[in-house]
């Protein structure tokens, strides 16, 4: 699934250059040119593939940390 | 004298909010610059939002649509909406485990520690705050600039000069004590808290926007009537509007590594230290492509409306208007006082949820990585450690004030070179996280190209002066053109990947520290 994830993010920003209704205005609705509806529908989609994301592609090494007990190592360098 | 009176009340609410969060002040230094890593999931959205979405998200948006159609959106919204998230994600959830574990609260600290040298550090410290002081600037002068154009007939003979509207100097300066006083006082918490209530007002006021223009400018009976009306308009008059024929395929492509500039804005790394938990990211990475949607959708149609909506048979927006004062006239034109002064304070609001992150973010580094790190830290007691930080976002407020006087008009155009210098650099953020191949010599080839390769393309386009410049590329037997990004990146990768490949690998104990569940 994490696979599935990341190659349908790869997939969205191909969509995103969507050449194919570059000089298309047909309006949506009366209200909405096509082009700018297939962006919203981007963002939309984005906002379902980011919840996918953290279903399933959560760096769940990042949990450990809360868990471990803090490092006394000091941030930087001297 | 209404929209001042609005602007007023809005500026001493934050003043109140700001300074009730400072009763929560724990008093040590973490407290003060990372809220001691206690912020929740919603604060934590609602200041990323903010941060990253500055007056450009309302009355520049409007006004790219409006001479540029609804390219805009995909321009700079849905890419955003995909790249933004992909950073908080992959780097930030990341940086803020490794902020937690080793004590974090700059990048520079980051970097010194990951890398094992000291001398990036000190490389990496004039590019980073040098590239956050003309986003600064723009935010100090365009708050000069709306509350000016806010008021102008409000005062006729005590500001004569400005038209009666307050002077941009006396504007800027209320503005930016404001952000002191709260940033002050409330440090990191107060900040997220003052983010939370601007980016709760700037959306909102958004949307109510979006429909009184609608209904204003439709003539028809009812919104959804109005809105069909004021398209029609438009597909009449400007058809280009609502297309992208105008523009660019290239450069569009190109322009979608611009929102990778967040992975290394040094303020959002700050606020990603602040979250209480790794979880608490789960939330900013959903929503955060829903709040752009909801604030650059209808900027983007407003723009793109004003091309054509008339009232008493005049054009409400006359075509050679100065940019960024489209939407400021559709709204006086037909909205009134009330609703001027409270999209002027909602203009105000998303300048001041980047100013205040940004200034708290170059005092905390000035602090660690200049006074922390080269005298002894064991030396300051945390009230001191306060002090310090408290004392470099006074001056680096005064500096910034003292910069916007000189009106540096042309800084306007710095935005996008500001973004393209991040960028350049998102490649050893991304390395550094995860490639336990980078060496000190990469990092070192990686910061020194993309400084190179910016200030080169920078002269090019006459130090920001030429606002349309692109990179051309011979190729296929025609010209390329591009955003000046594309080749400073692509340059920052090549010189970070292949100068690590042939310098010696990092040491065990680097690459164990750092990457504990791989093997070596």
């Amino acid at each position: 699934m994490k696979y599935v994830i990341w190659i349908s993010v790869v997939v969205l920003l191909i969509l995103h250059q969507d050449f194919w209704w570059w000089d298309d205005g047909t309006l949506l609705l009366g209200i909405v040119p096509i082009g700018l509806a297939s962006h919203l529908a981007i963002s939309l989609a984005a906002a379902v593939l980011w919840c996918l994301a953290t279903i399933y592609c959560w760096p769940h090494s990042a949990e450990k940390t809360e868990s471990s007990n803090l490092s006394t190592t000091e941030g930087g360098q001297g | 004298m209404t929209q001042l009176a609005i602007i007023g009340a809005y500026l001493a609410l934050l003043l109140g909010l700001g300074l009730f969060s400072s009763r929560l002040f724990r008093g040590t230094g973490e407290d003060y610059m990372l809220a001691s890593h206690s912020i929740g999931p919603f604060l934590l959205l609602m200041s990323l939002f903010g941060t990253t979405m500055t007056a450009f998200a309302l009355v520049g948006s409007t006004g790219e649509a409006f001479r540029e159609g609804i390219g805009v959106y995909g321009l700079m919204a849905s890419s955003s909406g995909i790249v933004h998230s992909l950073c908080f994600l992959l780097i930030g959830v990341k940086i803020w485990s490794l902020g937690y574990k080793h004590g974090y609260t700059t990048q520079i600290q980051f970097f010194r520690d990951r890398l094992g040298d000291n001398g990036i550090g000190l490389l990496l410290f004039p590019i980073i705050v040098g590239l956050v002081i003309p986003y600064l600037l723009i935010g100090v002068i365009a708050s000069g600039a709306v509350i000016n154009g806010a008021t102008i007939g409000t005062f006729p003979e005590t500001f004569a000069a400005t038209r009666g509207g307050v002077p941009h100097w006396l504007a800027a300066l209320v503005i930016c004590s404001v952000v002191l006083i709260y940033v002050f006082f409330g440090g990191m918490r107060g900040t997220a808290w003052a983010n939370t209530f601007q980016t709760s007002v700037f959306m909102i006021l958004g949307v109510v926007t979006f429909v009184v223009i609608a209904n204003g400018i439709g003539g028809q009976e009812g919104l959804w009537a109005n809105m069909q009306a004021a398209t029609a308009k438009v597909a009449e008059a400007h058809p280009d509007r609502l297309t992208r024929s105008e523009m660019s395929k290239f450069m569009f492509t190109t322009y979608l590594l611009i929102p990778l500039s967040v992975g290394m804005f040094p303020h959002v790394f700050q606020h990603w230290l602040t979250a209480r938990s790794a979880q608490t990211f789960k939330l900013p990475v959903i929503v955060h492509p829903l709040f752009i949607m909801l604030v650059w959708a209808p900027c983007v149609m407003v723009g793109v409306w004003a091309t054509s909506a008339t009232l008493n048979g005049q054009l409400i927006v006359p075509p050679d208007v100065r940019p960024n004062t489209e939407l400021p006239l559709m709204v006086a034109k037909l909205a009134g006082p009330v609703l001027g002064g409270l999209l002027s304070a909602g203009i105000l609001a998303a300048i001041m949820s980047s100013l205040d992150s940004q200034f708290l973010c170059i005092g905390s580094i000035f602090t660690n990585d200049i006074v922390l790190h080269y005298w002894d830290k064991k030396r300051f007691s945390e009230k001191q450690i306060v002090m310090w930080a408290r004392l470099f976002v006074v001056a680096i407020v005064a500096v910034t004030y003292g910069l916007s006087l000189f009106e540096p008009r042309s800084v306007f155009a710095m935005g996008i070179w500001c973004f393209s210098g991040y960028t350049g650099l998102f490649p050893l953020v991304f390395a550094a996280l995860y490639w336990k191949r980078l060496t000190v010599a990469g990092a070192y080839a990686c910061v020194l190209t993309v400084a190179g390769m910016w200030l080169w393309l920078f002269a090019e386009s006459g130090f920001g002066a030429n606002a349309n410049y692109t990179f051309q590329l011979p190729a296929f037997g025609q010209q390329l053109e591009m955003m000046p990004v594309l080749p400073i990146t692509v340059a920052s990768v090549v010189a970070l990947v292949a100068v690590s490949l042939v310098t010696s690998p990092p040491p065990d104990e680097t690459v164990r520290r750092f990457f504990p569940d791989s093997p070596s």
